[in-house]
């Protein structure tokens, strides 16, 4: 009888070479990888002109066909809100609830397994290789909340823990495991080697924009002055994209940095006040807050035309726009640049 | 069976016009054609690669304007 395992594909190494290691044991393995609305990859590339020219490659995708295995793609976008909102571990050093997350994660491919009749999980963890998540002590923290308990397979650490019942069953053989750990990546390449995987994805950053600091002040900041902590996926796809910038608690700019930008806040302009520059070349800001009185719109407009290219002019002319629907125009002399209060700029 | 499903993933960033795609052909019947559009440049790279890794068939790839518009066939039991 052919075992069959789900592999947590994140599109890094680690769990490439975890799947590989398995399916190497005669196991059918599967990939499943989950859209938490914070991925990094692709987004911001899609945006931005200047990165339209890159390969876009999604690395889970790439991973699934250097294996020749299916890849399920699962959108947990709502229920993945309460792991940011409560996590029951904490942060790490950012908005990242690493934790939680691997948690969360390894739970629904214990719910999926058991939906679709397969018979153990594996992932790409190695001890140590995290500050927060990948801890050893850690490790039987995730095995036993997500419910999956000894169904999780780690096969690049396998030795160094435990066997797990696929090791114990005889499903797969232990000695065929590895015992990394730590966070050199060096076992990891040399075994990539050995298989003949090139051109992998290597970690710049992580995957998630919660571990960036920048992205998670944002976050707070948008929780802060709502007053909840919570979100829409509008939301946190607008963190990622352009200028941040809050003269007054009662709204935010939000100003494009270049074409892509522009385009992509564009989409939005039926849900926002708006406001763009005519006279001069420059960017559309959207309005996020409640509707600007006249001193507000005139900050507003005087923010957003520092960063068009009138920026030294007398006068600049911008249209503002209340979704899309009533429009005027608005003269302003832009902001000089010490204007623009430090405490103003979201970074 | 000769019907093809118009899916709209425009406005979408990936992987979600992918997941669209999925959740689709999901409930379709093997054969069964979807028209997807998009928006997002990088659906021109994965959407081919998803269809391939799991067995569907990409009958036709367009871009027009600012859209990328893929024809997908389901897989066929076996495939």
């Amino acid at each position: 009888m052919t075992r069959k395992a789900v592999a947590l594909i994140s599109g890094g190494l680690d769990s490439l070479l975890a799947a590989r290691l398995i399916q190497q044991q005669g196991i059918q393995v599967e990939g499943i990888n989950f859209f938490t609305g914070f991925c990094v990859e692709g987004h911001t590339h899609a945006i931005r002109k200047h990165d339209r020219n890159r390969e876009k490659r999604n690395n889970a995708l790439w991973v699934a066909e250097q294996l020749g295995i299916k890849l399920h793609i699962v959108d947990i976008v709502e229920e993945y809100k309460d792991v940011v909102i409560n996590p029951k571990h904490g942060y790490g050093a950012n908005l990242n609830p690493c934790l939680d997350c691997k948690i969360f994660m390894v739970r629904k491919a214990h719910e999926w397994i058991k939906q679709h009749d397969f018979d153990f999980i594996i992932t790409g963890e190695v001890i140590g290789q995290r500050p927060k998540s990948q801890r050893k002590r850690y490790l039987p923290v995730v095995a036993a909340e997500s419910g999956a308990d000894d169904l999780l397979l780690r096969p690049l650490c396998a030795r160094n823990l435990p066997p797990s019942r696929p090791e114990s069953e005889g499903w797969v053989a232990r000695e065929q495991l590895k015992d990394f750990s730590g966070r050199s990546r060096k076992p990891q390449i040399a075994l990539a080697a050995e298989f003949g995987f090139e051109d992998y994805a290597q970690p710049a950053g992580g995957c998630c924009f919660l571990t960036d600091k920048s992205y998670s002040v944002k976050l707070q900041d948008l929780w802060d002055n709502r007053g909840t902590r919570e979100y829409e996926i509008d939301d946190i796809m607008l963190l990622k994209v352009g200028r941040h910038i809050r003269p007054s608690s009662d709204f935010k700019l939000i100003i494009a940095r270049e074409e892509g930008e522009n385009n992509f806040l564009h989409g939005y302009r039926r849900q926002f006040q708006t406001i763009k520059t005519v006279s001069h070349a420059g960017p559309l800001a959207l309005v996020e807050g409640a509707r600007l009185n006249p001193q507000q719109l005139e900050l507003a407009c005087a923010i957003t035309a520092r960063y068009s290219k009138g920026r030294d002019a007398d006068s600049v002319e911008l249209l503002f726009s209340d979704r899309d629907q009533e429009t005027r125009t608005i003269q302003v002399k832009p902001l000089a640049a010490d204007e623009i209060r430090p405490d103003w700029v979201i970074v | 069976m000769n019907d093809i499903i118009e899916l709209d993933a425009r406005r979408l960033l990936c992987p979600m016009p992918v997941i669209r795609l999925q959740d689709c052909l999901a409930k379709q019947v093997s054969g069964a054609r979807v028209r997807v559009t998009c928006t997002d440049p990088g659906t021109m790279s994965d959407i081919p690669t998803w269809c391939r890794i799991n067995g569907h068939r990409v009958l036709e790839n367009i871009q027009q304007h600012d859209e990328y518009i893929f024809l997908v066939q389901k897989a066929t039991d076996g495939d």
